[in-house]
């Protein structure tokens, strides 16, 4: 059978821009080219500016993931100072840092990932009906109760941020709003209001016994609740062998404490962890529109190709570690954590590990929240502050909804000499490689079923979303 | 996203009860792909009604001059060629965010994909379409600006428009619904009280007034943000930053650093726009001097230091 090629978008139900390429034959993907059709420059707008004003631009770069990257930006300035947050500052920056990853996850599952199972060619399946009543787009009734719940927990933001997207509460010294004990009482107040959400449409069970499944036995069997009901269709269409990653998966460790991150720092490569080394990191512009030559972010230029080279196909360049591509996000937090279910989900490592991971990830996050909404201490500090150097340069890694973001900046009398961000996506939906290597999408795109007259196949679409990519932070 | 934080009712049910319905949204709509591109071509050739055309983000029109920076994914034709057609078909068509309405971040630093709004380049009018562009309602483009927008703004902007009662006499000079562009930042600030005394924030955290030394513009920021909060109750000033009037034209190059207010001989520039500037500097320096202990002291600390006192009773 001839080969034959489909171009998918605008792809939809992600965050940003998405253009996949396909190469098709015998009703098969047998290779991808996903490209990233906005360029903006963030990177370049930051040179020459006062280091502080990057506390305001980088979280506008995306209007889902904005405190994440506050979050970087903030730690990479205050790495570049050699000074911490004040600790309660610290412990308001990963309260808020949550809370966003957290709704993050939500939209995805309610809003972008699971209206897909509606679609008329699953007529035929028992669930479909169902996938119609709760999540059809802009309808469905689990839509409605999860954005309900998000806006609710978002209060949380109002109050301690200001609002949501784009704070600038968060700081290298700590967070400028000293909440009150009548605030932290809200807060906690508005975490069991999320709590209910969970217990009664999410899981349909006690967030705890989320959290605790320990193999992916006992997950396959979790009837309740709007999990239990997408792991009835990942069973019947067999959502654990599609999309299968590169089993590298990649984490810069999350919400770190003064006992370390919650979710484990490190690298998890052939079904061992490994520590991360984070100078083996560096971007490759082979296939990107992008000039020079590969390099770590700490000397990376970006320097747009003009002539958008016939070679390359995308704004996107391609980070890699060792060389070798990695997958990033909450089921890479997971697994590099060790989590049981994870480390279990790994061996699959597909559409429904992905999902899965990213809800397992919602039930240990409910419960880290809780827990540092109740260390609120309204007595003590909550911001220590700081004089920047004149120069000095700093490393912000933190792990956004969608996985591991980096920002590294140089400060040069004062001013920024340097600043680059390697954002999740970037990792996830990277494009070929010098060596032609593809970028994880791409190779887990490679087998993903083609059916007759389809244009944007639906598995296509299945395995795109189970990433969350965030398209405005990829090239940024 | 932020208008997923529409509250009383949520933004589906808002839509339901107006009777809205979302012919495409990225984020939000089923249709993806091939369907996306055939929707778009029956809006082109009329066979598809367009109410309310919706742009966030703004248009590169780089590089030099192609738009190439932003292709339409799956069309192979930029951005800018697609606003343009689909403006063209509208008859409303809106600027949601500071980006879309002026250029907004986007431009900043030096305008690196040499983008540019929808219907403004920074403050000056004309961006991806022209100065005397009207849509099929005879309105410009409504310009609801704000980085990020208030979902309420972009709510009640869709809801007006749609029950015909947002016409010319209700945007400002820069397209802006007056409903929230009537109002400043400053109004209901909760720092008012350390601003009637040029009780002054030091340093971020800080209860003081933060225009002094912090940045903060809300004085001449236009916005009902301290009126009806954000997310619950918040606002950037109640959370202790500068408002850095992020729903204004050009906001993203204030010619100096967000967080610290510029100073010709110790004095900030940028004193509110309608006040006499002698006026100004004399009420602060006599309020200054009539400040209370109280209020001066909570304005350089983190928390409530004095509280209000009960006034004594009389013996």
């Amino acid at each position: 059978m001839n080969g034959t090629r489909l171009l998918v978008g605008p792809f939809n139900r992600v965050e940003g821009d998405l253009e996949i390429r396909l190469d098709v034959e015998d009703g098969q993907v047998s290779a991808a080219y996903v490209n990233s059709p906005l360029y903006r420059g963030f990177e370049r707008m930051l040179l020459d500016k006062d280091p502080r004003d990057a506390l305001t631009l980088t979280p506008r770069i995306c209007g889902i993931c904005s405190i994440s990257q506050s979050v970087a930006a903030a730690a990479a300035l205050g790495d570049a100072a050699g000074l911490p947050a004040a600790p309660q500052g610290a412990l308001v920056t990963q309260l808020l840092h949550a809370v966003e990853n957290v709704s993050d996850h939500i939209t995805h599952f309610n809003l972008f990932f699971m209206p897909d199972f509606t679609r008329p060619v699953y007529a035929p399946h028992a669930w479909r009906d169902e996938a119609v009543e709760r999540f059809a787009a802009l309808k469905g009734s689990a839509q409605h109760a999860a954005i309900d719940a998000r806006a609710k927990l978002m209060h949380i933001t109002g109050l301690l941020a200001g609002k949501w997207p784009h704070t600038l509460a968060i700081q290298p010294g700590g967070a400028t709003k000293a909440p009150t004990q009548r605030d932290r009482t809200r807060i906690l107040l508005s975490l069991r209001a999320f709590r209910k959400y969970l217990e009664t449409h999410l899981f349909g069970a006690p967030v705890e016994s989320v959290a605790d499944l320990g193999n992916a036995d006992a997950l396959m069997a979790w009837e309740r609740g709007d999990l239990g009901f997408f792991l009835r269709i990942a069973t019947d269409l067999g959502l654990d062998g599609l999309g299968r990653g590169c089993g590298r998966y990649l984490s810069f460790g999350a919400y770190p404490g003064a006992d370390g991150p919650l979710f484990a720092r490190g690298v998890w490569v052939d079904g061992a962890a490994e520590p991360l080394d984070t100078s083996a990191i560096a971007e490759d512009l082979s296939h990107a529109w992008m000039l020079g030559p590969t390099a770590h972010p700490t000397a990376g230029e970006t320097l747009p190709d003009e002539e958008m080279r016939e070679s390359a196909y995308s704004w996107c360049k391609a980070p890699r570690l060792g060389g070798e591509i990695a997958e990033t996000g909450a089921l890479a937090r997971q697994v590099v954590d060790g989590h049981p279910l994870a480390l279990e989900l790994a061996q699959s490592g597909g559409v429904l590990a992905r999902v899965a991971g990213r809800l397992l990830e919602v039930a240990r996050t409910q419960i880290a929240m809780e827990r540092w909404a109740s260390a609120l201490r309204p007595e003590e500090p909550f911001m220590h502050h700081v004089d920047l150097p004149k120069s000095a340069s700093g490393a912000g890694l933190v792990e956004a909804a969608r996985g591991a973001l980096g920002h590294w900046l140089r400060i040069e009398d004062g001013r920024i000499g340097a600043y680059q961000i390697i954002a999740p996506t970037t990792w996830n939906f990277s494009p070929r490689d010098a060596s032609d290597q593809a970028g994880p999408v791409e190779q887990a795109l490679v087998g993903a079923e083609v059916r007759p007259g389809e244009d944007s196949p639906v598995a296509v679409q299945h395995i795109v979303r189970s990433f969350d990519p965030c398209m405005v932070c990829t090239v940024h | 996203m932020s208008l997923l934080c529409a509250e009383d009712p949520n933004l589906l049910d808002t839509f339901d009860a107006n009777g809205l319905t979302f012919l495409w949204h990225p984020a939000l709509s089923i249709e993806t792909g091939a369907e996306v591109r055939r929707l778009l071509e029956r809006c082109l050739s009329g066979e598809q009604r367009l109410d309310i055309l919706c742009v966030e983000g703004s248009i590169p029109r780089g590089p030099r001059g192609t738009g190439r920076y932003h292709m339409l994914a799956g069309t192979g034709r930029p951005m800018l060629d697609w606003v343009r057609e689909l403006a063209a078909v509208a008859h409303h068509v809106v600027a949601v965010g500071t980006c879309a309405t002026y250029g907004g971040v986007t431009t900043a630093g030096e305008n690196p994909s040499d983008s540019v709004g929808l219907q403004y380049d920074g403050s000056h009018a004309g961006g991806v379409l022209p100065e005397a562009f009207r849509s099929g309602s005879g309105l410009p483009v409504i310009n609801v600006a704000g980085c990020p927008t208030h979902p309420g703004w972009v709510v009640e902007t869709l809801l007006m428009l749609e029950n015909g009662v947002l016409d010319q006499d209700q945007i400002d000079p820069l397209a802006r619904p007056r409903f929230y562009a009537d109002h400043l930042v400053h109004h209901a600030c909760p720092k008012n009280e350390y601003y009637e005394y040029k009780a002054s924030a030091e340093r971020l955290s800080d209860l003081g007034c933060m225009m002094e030394n912090l940045g903060c513009v809300g004085t001449q920021a236009v916005g009902d943000c301290n009126i009806r909060p954000w997310n619950g109750e918040g606002s950037c000033t109640r959370a202790g930053y500068p408002c850095i009037n992020c729903t204004a034209p050009e906001f993203e190059e204030p010619h100096h650093a967000f967080t610290e207010t510029p100073k010709f001989a110790g004095i900030p520039v940028g004193l509110p726009t309608d006040m006499p500037k002698a006026w100004f500097m004399a009420l602060a320096s006599l309020s200054k001097a009539a400040t209370p202990k109280r209020i001066g002291t909570n304005a350089t600390s983190d928390r409530i230091r004095i509280p209000p006192q009960p006034k004594a009773k009389k013996p």
